[in-house]
């Protein structure tokens, strides 16, 4: 019974920077911005988180400084995909590289010699009563508070996509921007909006990563969780629950390499590794329903 | 002072003029056309007014105060509304959704029930029902009119634009359309009616606009027209020429034979239903019929583009149902697409390089798989000398050029490879009318040759000046088919809607 | 005549200055960074440079580093020119080096003339082969080959990983970390320079520059790749065949940068180990980028690239900026490449002032009507 509670609850760890990064992304890649930079900013988010709660010896005060780092990064990444019209699947190559160095310089200066190993990180937090309840209790309600904020915020989130006036903008911004144009709304804007959202969301998932178990930045830490979330958003279809359900698989698939890392089993520990990637590839494989990927995905508006 | 009116407008682009010190007054509750060919600046100026484009020069007012119309919002604010003649709805959300789309009204969190009540009521006043809960993709083209009808007087429109309206319709929808449009002038509202098709004109519009080449020729009262023959000159300026010179000739052996082709699409729609016709050496076959009525799949199935599903395509006495494109081009089939910018040439290319496209690995293009580039590009400026394509030098990108030398040298191309069968859909498609001309001078000179030629055009004088017979298609099915001489525009018209000549009634229909 | 050739040259030379552009601009912003956390950021320039063309083992340091960049890029151009994002190259040269390294670890016997270009073979299948996995689950599939290619790059570093752990492990190695034995003599790159660890493998390179050269620009057969990669519905239309046309691609741009893998094992790094080459791949999509794709591009800016690499240790002892810094020029450095954009704002004037011109050509005709 414990391992299987112990399994569970590390898979809504595993899944909550996935989810939380994807729910970003789905705003942002339904209104046609593609984002391969996600890594990037998760990157960067996980670097600022450690280094804001560093500095001010705040959880919180980290948490606020990695979304600040993703909004500003993505801030820049909004201005050349959308304004300066650049090629968005390469723009979010060179972030991906930019981050890759920008994270290790800081480090190496700012962290590295600092003679401290760990910063303030995100506690485990029972919730009373919730907690009490019998294997739910401990799977769901013995997390940290992003996690809480998590559950908030996905119906939160799909409400805002399928009730909301913002959301019904986001959906028909992709599908026909010349058509949005028409109607009076602005697809810059729209755009924008997205996006900055989504960095804000990748920081948060990047300084998850960096302050929910380890507590410290260490070089290259997301590996791959950036391109796993940019992979949910596809295979859950384009909306904020067919994420939550992917994410889900997604962090299952990562909580069995720790578990099976860890066993001791006859299979090499290198090939639970590979599980988490193996299982994004047969997901994008086996997906063969009617996708709601946006028409113009990928490309740039401009009124002329 | 007229209700609407644009003075001295005028819209140039870095490489056009589109519009040029065009004049336009338009009284309350009136239907005013605007004609003029493909190219001559309808659309533009109608972007001006809904705010889509800026004008370059001039004024408008509207009930004597003079506009600033930002953007299509302030347009829609101002009770101007517009259906384009590429719709502007989003496939992927309800038909509701589409209504309410970016409304000022809107709430934070949307009320689409009552947005639909509105809808709904709003629906059955005009007799245009659609469920507004349904997805848009789900509807039909001529429901998706509506539809756009209906959203622009959801948004409480005065003024209604409607660009080219009937070219995807059927003449019963058309005439679902008129009835609207009378209901609707009836309660006061002012419809500009964009066409270049002048008996649409003469029944439904009480004034009409001619542009030509981007400037206004004139406004006339449509009762004081005599017949269209009036407008079709006012319109290209000059009595147009009906009887391109065309020799008499017997046509030559069967070389196309399409044999009860049936064509169903991935969403299961039969586009084309047991569809048989021939063609001979010199003979150049018409296909006519609204746009979307099988056309499309009738050509990419004779192309090799599509696989038919049942039925037979024979080129040159060869079963060709099942071969590939790159087959079917070898055999001698030469093929001017509907889309030319998207599949015909590449804009990122130089016209040297669109030009090897079709003949790259024949004799002199290319020799062990290497590109002879010397004899390539000498040979390419002859090319575009004979065809007539005005452009610096061959390495210039193909995007560079205009619409009309794009075309050319397109044509060019794909005459340049001496075809036996020529299928050419549309082929002078947005076109000045010297270009046009100049594309159908040279599809009389291949059948001259005696190349077979499959011409599909929505155009009647087009399809009854140049074809030897005329195939009519409605919804994916052969209404008849016609000799030049005993086509008409009206048994054509009843055809196209469907009507059936005899010997091509359905099997049903016979049984009864 | 002379028109014409003044034409070709300024078609030649029209939007070759923004590469230059945005180095300098990258340069520059990486500079303000470097001043910002207190480092000397001309001093870090001077040491780089000299560390990369100092001398000439220095050099030497700065063509070997160049040659796996060349491989790479072209795995990314390859690929990108039929219209296929390849973020693979980094799987490919794993599992290209894999495939080499066995062949040059064992055979000792056979002569060198026969037992390299074996393992270069062996690499550049091993490689194609993956290459092909990644386009065959698109093709078969529609799987994003954007996504699958960077999860085939862990997936590959991960296998390698385990190869090296144990079944082709030198348990006899003095050192702890896994390893494979190193490669026999006969299977050792031939050095250029005497005094550098300069090789052969730079000819190979630039052969590999001029074959590409010639394949999209000569050959009846890369024509047919670029049009799929610029418009599928084109060469659809001209009958080519766009899935075929984009495995051949991919197996190439795999077989390259398994080529590069195998190279890079067979004359520096003489045996296999656990993420010996790191994200390499990616340092080739920027080469490819800032490149434009052409063969000279392609060589100019693997120059630039490896000077970085090479120049960078000696920056960090000398200036003490921290070597990973050259990752930000590259991505900066390409980031204004894609956003040229960004320098040409002001042909929106030109572009006004072509709708002037255009007016009054058009009110002149209106007089003289």
């Amino acid at each position: 019974m414990d391992t299987i509670v112990s399994l569970f609850s590390s898979v809504v760890r595993m899944s909550t920077p996935i989810l939380i990064c994807a729910l970003g992304a789905v705003f942002s890649e339904r209104a046609g911005v593609i984002n391969v930079g996600l890594e990037g900013l998760m990157l960067i988010g996980a670097l600022f988180g450690v280094l804001g709660s560093f500095c001010t010896g705040s959880a919180f005060l980290g948490a606020v400084t990695a979304m600040a780092a993703g909004l500003l990064f993505a801030l820049i990444y909004a201005f050349f995909t959308i304004t300066v019209k650049a090629d968005q699947t390469v723009v979010g190559i060179a972030f991906n590289t930019i981050a890759g160095g920008l994270t290790v310089v800081l480090y190496r200066v700012l962290l590295a010699n600092s003679g401290v190993s760990q910063v303030k990180g995100f506690n485990t937090v029972a919730i009373p009563g919730l907690s009490q309840i019998p294997v739910i209790g401990p799977i769901f309600f013995e997390q940290s508070v992003p996690i809480y904020i998590l559950y908030f915020l996905i119906p939160v989130l799909a409400i805002v996509f399928s009730k909301m006036n913002i959301g019904l903008k986001v959906r028909a911004v992709g599908d026909n921007p010349v058509a949005c144009d028409t109607v009076g709304i602005s697809v810059v804007k729209v755009r924008y909006m997205t996006v900055l959202f989504s960095g804000v969301m990748a920081g948060m998932a990047g300084a998850f990563v960096s302050m929910g178990q380890l507590r410290f930045f260490t070089e290259g830490m997301i590996s791959g969780t950036g391109f796993i979330a940019f992979a949910t958003v596809i295979f859950g279809n384009y909306t904020p629950l067919g994420v939550l359900r992917a994410g889900l698989i997604f962090g299952c698939a990562s909580a069995l390499q720790y578990k099976f890392q860890t066993s001791g089993s006859a299979v090499p520990y290198q090939v639970w590794i590979m599980l988490p990637y193996l299982i994004t590839i047969l997901a994008l494989c086996l997906y063969h329903k009617k996708s709601n990927a946006p028409k113009y995905s990928g490309v740039s508006f401009s009124k002329d | 002072m007229a209700y609407l009116e644009m003075k001295h407008v005028s819209k140039y682009f870095d490489r056009v003029a589109a519009n040029v010190d065009v004049n336009l007054s338009i009284e309350k509750g009136e239907v005013h056309a605007l004609l003029g060919e493909n190219g001559a600046g309808k659309s533009t100026l109608m972007n001006i007014l809904y705010g889509v484009y800026h004008q370059s020069e001039g004024e408008l007012f509207l009930d004597g105060e003079k506009l600033h119309i930002k953007d299509p919002k302030d347009a829609i604010e101002k009770g101007i509304g517009m259906v384009h003649q590429h719709f502007m709805l989003i496939p992927e959300l309800t038909v509701i959704e589409n209504v309410v789309l970016g409304m000022r009204e809107n709430k934070a969190i949307l009320d689409l029930k009552a947005a639909a009540q509105k809808f709904e009521a709003m629906s059955e006043k005009y007799g245009m029902h659609i469920n507004p809960w349904v997805k848009v993709d789900m509807l039909t083209v001529g429901h998706q009119q509506r539809l756009e009808i209906l959203k622009a007087l959801y948004r409480n429109a005065n003024i209604l634009i409607l660009d080219e309206p009937t070219a995807v319709l059927t003449p019963q929808e058309v005439g679902v359309l008129f009835k609207v449009i009378r209901q609707l002038t009836a309660e006061g509202k002012t419809i500009i009616f964009i066409s270049h098709k002048m008996n649409e004109i003469m029944e439904i519009c009480d004034y009409c606009t001619v542009l030509r080449r981007g400037r206004t020729v004139q406004t006339v009262k449509v009762s004081d027209i005599k017949d269209k023959q009036e407008l079709a000159t006012l319109m290209v300026g000059h009595a147009v020429e009906l009887n391109m010179h065309k020799s008499i000739k017997e046509p030559g052996n069967v070389i196309l034979k399409v044999d009860k082709l049936t064509y169903t699409n991935k969403l299961k729609v039969d586009k084309l239903k047991e569809v048989t016709f021939d063609i001979h050496e010199g003979e150049i076959v018409g296909i006519c019929g609204v746009d979307d009525n099988g056309q499309s799949e009738l050509i990419k199935c004779i192309t090799g583009n599509e696989t038919a599903t049942k039925g037979h395509v024979t080129i040159l006495d060869e079963d060709c149902t099942h071969a590939g494109v790159r087959h079917i081009l070898d055999k001698g089939v030469s093929h001017i697409p509907e889309d030319r910018h998207n599949m015909a040439m590449i804009k990122n290319l130089s016209i040297n390089e669109n030009l090897i496209l079709m003949a790259l690995k024949k004799d002199g293009y290319s020799k062990h798989g290497f590109i002879d580039w010397k004899w390539v590009t000498k040979h390419n400026q002859e090319l575009c000398r004979e065809y007539e394509v005005k452009t610096p030098d061959v390495n210039e990108l193909a995007g560079n050029l205009s619409g009309g030398n794009q075309q050319k040298f397109v044509v060019g191309r794909e005459l340049d490879r001496n075809p036996k069968i020529l299928v050419a859909m549309h082929p002078d498609r947005g076109l000045d009318i010297g270009a046009t001309k100049y594309i159908q001078r040279r599809i009389l000179a291949e059948r001259e040759k005696g190349t077979g030629v499959v011409l599909v055009s929505t155009e009647l004088d087009e399809i009854m000046e140049l074809s030897d017979k005329i195939v009519v298609l409605n919804n994916g099915e052969v209404m008849g088919i016609l000799d030049q001489k005993e086509a008409t525009v009206e048994k054509l018209g009843l055809m196209m809607a469907g009507e059936r000549m005899p010997g091509y009634e359905k099997e049903s229909d016979a049984l009864d | 005549m002379e028109q014409t050739n003044k034409n070709k040259v300024m078609q030649f030379l029209r939007g070759k200055q923004y590469p230059f552009i945005a180095i300098g601009v990258a340069l520059l912003i990486s500079g303000c960074i470097i001043k910002a956390m207190g480092f000397d950021p001309f001093l870090a320039l001077k040491s780089l440079l000299s560390g990369a063309l100092g001398t000439t083992n220095a050099w030497g340091e700065t063509l070997i580093k160049m040659i796996p960049l060349i491989f790479t890029a072209l795995s990314f151009s390859v690929a990108m020119k039929s219209g296929i994002v390849n973020l693979g190259a980094t799987g490919q040269v794993y599992i290209g080096s894999l495939a080499g390294t066995l062949i040059a670890t064992n055979f000792a016997g056979l002569p060198a003339i026969i037992h390299i270009p074996l393992a270069l073979i062996a690499g550049m299948a091993a490689g194609g082969a993956y290459g092909w996995l990644a386009i065959a689950l698109k093709n078969k599939f529609g799987a994003n080959e954007l996504v699958t290619t960077i999860m085939l790059n862990y997936i590959a570093i991960q296998f390698v990983n385990y190869m090296v752990s144990d079944p082709i492990r030198d348990y006899g190695a003095t050192t702890a970390l896994p390893q494979s034995r190193m490669v026999t003599d006969t299977a050792v790159l031939t050095k250029i320079i005497p005094n550098t660890r300069l090789h052969i493998g730079l000819f190979i390179a630039i052969a590999a520059l001029i074959l590409y050269y010639i394949l999209f620009w000569h050959t009846t057969k890369g024509y047919e790749l670029k049009v799929t990669g610029l418009s599928q519905s084109v060469s659809k239309y001209a009958g080519m065949n766009v899935k075929k046309n984009q495995t051949i691609s991919m197996v190439m741009a795999g077989a390259l940068a398994g080529m590069c893998g195998v190279i890079e094992i067979l004359a520096i790094q003489s045996r296999i180990t656990q993420d010996w080459a790191g994200d390499i791949g990616f340092d080739g999509v920027a080469v490819a980028l800032l490149g434009g794709n052409t063969p000279v591009g392609i060589g100019l800016s693997a120059f630039l690239f490896g000077m970085l690499s090479s120049g960078a240790n000696k920056m960090q002892m000398m200036a003490k900026v921290p070597n990973a810094v050259i990752y930000l020029v590259q991505g900066l450095v390409v980031l204004f490449v894609v956003g040229r954009n960004i320098f040409i704002w002001k042909s929106k004037k030109k572009n006004e002032k072509k709708i002037e011109k255009m007016k009054q050509a058009v009110h002149k005709e209106q007089v003289e009507v």
